[in-house]
Formats: C-alpha cells, sequence, structure tokens
C-alpha cells in the first residue's frame, strides 16, 4: 500500500476536518466547551458560597421583585422570565438566519441577523435595568458589627423601608470628598440615614420588627419587639441597595457573586452582539454569497446559543433554586 | 453535511415552543412553590429544586441538540463535547458542594462566632 496524498486546497479556510465538521465549527466548539467550563466553576463556587451560608442566603424571590411600571408591586420572576423568552427568541431568529443560510437566501439571513442582534441589545438593556433595581435597593436595611444585616418589617411581616420611620435628627454629615479634605482619601456617597436616626425611628414606631438573615422554615426568622431593641444596639452602618462590600439584601457574598456571574453573562451577551454586528455587515456585503456558504453565520450562532444557554442555568441557580 | 439545504423551520418552532412551555412552567413553580414539593426534602434538596434543575437540563438539551444543531453532527463529535462537560461539571459540583456542606457544619458546630 503506497501513501496516500490527499490534497486538501480548501483546508486554508476552515475546510474538512475531522469528525466531519469543518475546523472553523470544531474549534468554536471546543471554545464553546472551555467557556461553559468556566461558567461552571462560576455557578459551583456560588453553589459552594450557598452550602455554606445556607441558613442565611438571601431569598432571590425577595430581591428580584420588580416590575416595569408595576413600582411597589411584588412580582417576584416575572421579570427574569421576561428575560428568558427575549434570549430564547432571539436564538430562534439566529438559528431560522443559520436556517435561511443553508438555502444560500441572503435577503432572509440579513432580516434574521438583523433582528437577533436587536434582541440582544433589549436583553441588555433588561439586564441594566435589573442591576439598576438591584444596586438602588428598596429598602435598606443596617449593618450589625458583626456583620449581619438587619431587615425592618411591620408586625403583619411585610417590608418596611427606612425613609417610612427614620427619624430626621438635627446632625449634619458631608461626605468626605478629596477636594474638600486630605485629597488622597475620600469615601463613597452617605446613606440617606445615620444609625441613630434609624434607632430613634425605630423607638417611636412600636408595631416595627427585626428581621434577621436567618432562614427557619424557608422563611427569614422575626425577633419579637424587645429582641428586636436589643438586637438594633449592635448596629453599626446604614445599608441602602447594593455594592461590592455591602448589600442590603443580607450575604455580602450573594451581591458579588450576582455582580459576577451576571456581568461575566452580560459581557458575553454584549461581544456576542458585536460578533454578530460584523457578520451581519458581511452578510449584507455579500461575503458569504461569494464564499458560496453560510457557515460563517452557523459559527456565530453557535456562540450565540452557547449565551443563551448560559443564560438558562444562571435563571435557574440565581432565581429558582 | 448530508442535508445541508433542506429547511427545519418547523422543527425550529416546534422546539421553542417547548423551551417557552418548559420556561412557562418553571416560572409557575417558582411562584406558587406547592408545599409539598417545596417544605420537603429528597436527597439533600427539596423536590422543588430537583425539577427545576431537570428542566434546566431539560431546556439545555434542547438547546444543544436542536438549535445547536447536535443531533446532526457525528456521535464522536458529540461525545468529545458532550462528554467532558458532564464528567467535568458533575465532578466539580460534587466537590465543590460537599465541601460548602462541610464548611457550614464547622461553622455551626465550631465555637467561633461568624455572624452575630
Amino acid at each position: 500500500m503506497g501513501a496516500t496524498v490527499i490534497s486538501h486546497e480548501d483546508a486554508l479556510d476552515g475546510g474538512p476536518g475531522p469528525l466531519g465538521a469543518t475546523y472553523g465549527k470544531m474549534m468554536m466548539w471546543f471554545f464553546i466547551l472551555s467557556d461553559a467550563l468556566t461558567f461552571s466553576g462560576f455557578l459551583a463556587a456560588y453553589g459552594f458560597s450557598r452550602f455554606k451560608f445556607i441558613e442565611t442566603w438571601p431569598i432571590a424571590d425577595e430581591v428580584f421583585n420588580h416590575f416595569p411600571f408595576l413600582h411597589g408591586v411584588d412580582a417576584p420572576m416575572y421579570y427574569v422570565a421576561l428575560m428568558t423568552f427575549i434570549l430564547i427568541f432571539s436564538s430562534v431568529t439566529m438559528v431560522l438566519a443559520v436556517d435561511a443560510g443553508h438555502q444560500m437566501n441572503k435577503a432572509k439571513v440579513a432580516f434574521y441577523m438583523f433582528l437577533t442582534i436587536i434582541g440582544g441589545f433589549i436583553f441588555l438593556g433588561s439586564q441594566a435595568w435589573e442591576w439598576k433595581n438591584f444596586i438602588k435597593g428598596e429598602f435598606g436595611a443596617v449593618e450589625t458589627r458583626g456583620g449581619s444585616i438587619l431587615q425592618f418589617v411591620n408586625a403583619s411581616g411585610e417590608r418596611v423601608a427606612l425613609a417610612e420611620f427614620a427619624k430626621v435628627l438635627p446632625e449634619e454629615r458631608v461626605q468626605h470628598t478629596r477636594d474638600k479634605g486630605v485629597w488622597f482619601s475620600g469615601e463613597s456617597s452617605l446613606p440617606s440615614y445615620s444609625v441613630a436616626e434609624v434607632m430613634e425611628g425605630f423607638k417611636a414606631n412600636p408595631n416595627l420588627l427585626i428581621r434577621t438573615e436567618f432562614i427557619k422554615d424557608k422563611q427569614k426568622v422575626v425577633l419579637s419587639r424587645e429582641e428586636s431593641l436589643k438586637r438594633l444596639e449592635d448596629a453599626v452602618y446604614v445599608v441602602e441597595g447594593a455594592n461590592m462590600y455591602r448589600n442590603e439584601y443580607g450575604s455580602k457574598l450573594f451581591a458579588n457573586f450576582f455582580f459576577f456571574i451576571t456581568g461575566f453573562h452580560g459581557f458575553h451577551v454584549f461581544s456576542g452582539v458585536i460578533i454578530n454586528i460584523i457578520i451581519f455587515f458581511n452578510v449584507l456585503l455579500g461575503t458569504y454569497e461569494k464564499r458560496k456558504s453560510y457557515e460563517m453565520v452557523e459559527k456565530v450562532g453557535l456562540y450565540w446559543h452557547f449565551v443563551d444557554l448560559v443564560w438558562v442555568f444562571v435563571f435557574t441557580f440565581f432565581y429558582l433554586v | 453535511m448530508a442535508h445541508a439545504h433542506e429547511s427545519n423551520t418547523k422543527r425550529i418552532w416546534y422546539v421553542f415552543g417547548l423551551l417557552s412551555l418548559v420556561t412557562i412552567v418553571e416560572v409557575a413553580f417558582g411562584i406558587f412553590k406547592p408545599a409539598s414539593l417545596h417544605h420537603t426534602s429528597i436527597l439533600g434538596t427539596s423536590p422543588l429544586n430537583w425539577i427545576f434543575i431537570i428542566l434546566t437540563i431539560v431546556k439545555a438539551y434542547y438547546i444543544m441538540w436542536a438549535f445547536m444543531h447536535l443531533e446532526g453532527e457525528k456521535s464522536g463529535f458529540r461525545w468529545s463535547i458532550v462528554g467532558p462537560l458532564v464528567f467535568l461539571i458533575l465532578y466539580l459540583c460534587f466537590i465543590i458542594l460537599v465541601e460548602g456542606d462541610y464548611v457550614y457544619e464547622v461553622f455551626k458546630e465550631g465555637h467561633l462566632k461568624w455572624i452575630f
């Protein structure tokens, strides 16, 4: 048997590779594989922290309960469900673009790619809104010396915002900025109320109670009035909304993981949109018409579906479980 | 690809309907949280959580098989992607979650107060 020489002049163009797939498509798949493992690492780390602090982890339904134009209405899940639909639908338009590519239908590919890009932007906008609500917070809380978060509820267990009861005391504390004072030091914006103001307001409203971070029977434990008054003496910070150091929802790691995982996913969506735009213009310019193959659309399609796939898992582990 | 030129539009819309349905079911469970599923526990967590996880895997299967078109690839290629994912993720979750639970026990039983 003589040596067989196979000439692949199209190999430079990502031509036939092993396992019946082109090199380009294969490498996209293996990139996705590695990226999927990265996200698994993040979600597993989230799981680790959650198992570690299983008794004090915030309840997602109480944190993510906003919906546009329904201010003050408790609407858990609906908004993320909507975001999931937006992403699944943009996945559908993407796969329709790939399908049109198989039929070499340039106009249809361009149309569906366009819809996919729009869907991507809508998703990014939704995520920005979600972040805005998360960072701004709704009720506010205090943090104790030992790092636990105390929230305020009324007698029927409903959350009460600081603004509803905090007293305004004749004390003035100005935010310390670099331009007023020592040039190398500053501080982040001050909360709307001081600890003393919250305490006075709490004492003046006998029907207010403190809700701790601890979960019993899937609900946060509410203290009695006497216990609440005693507990509040430990308060050292007023926490409104969320940042990287503390958040009004509870465990500090909760906000860190939220920012990191949804942020990293949002970054993937953003780069996916950019790649989609580039390919969209290539389609319009007729690049793939000349190449007689729309495989490039298929490859970016794989990436776009992957972004959707990751969101399915983020949705489950951040909002449902 | 042998079937490069045929259209799969029908299948695409079918899978979209299925994914939407699964999401709606998940959201409905997430909102109503039936007590019999929410307050009981099997294999370390509530049956409700297991339902969520299983439905998520169903969704992932349809996205990968239909949208990413793994069903049209050669089985060797399919395995080279799904095999490492399934094995490594299961292993990672197992080892990390067991460790997380252990740390929880240590914090709970230990003499050091960590949150007060």
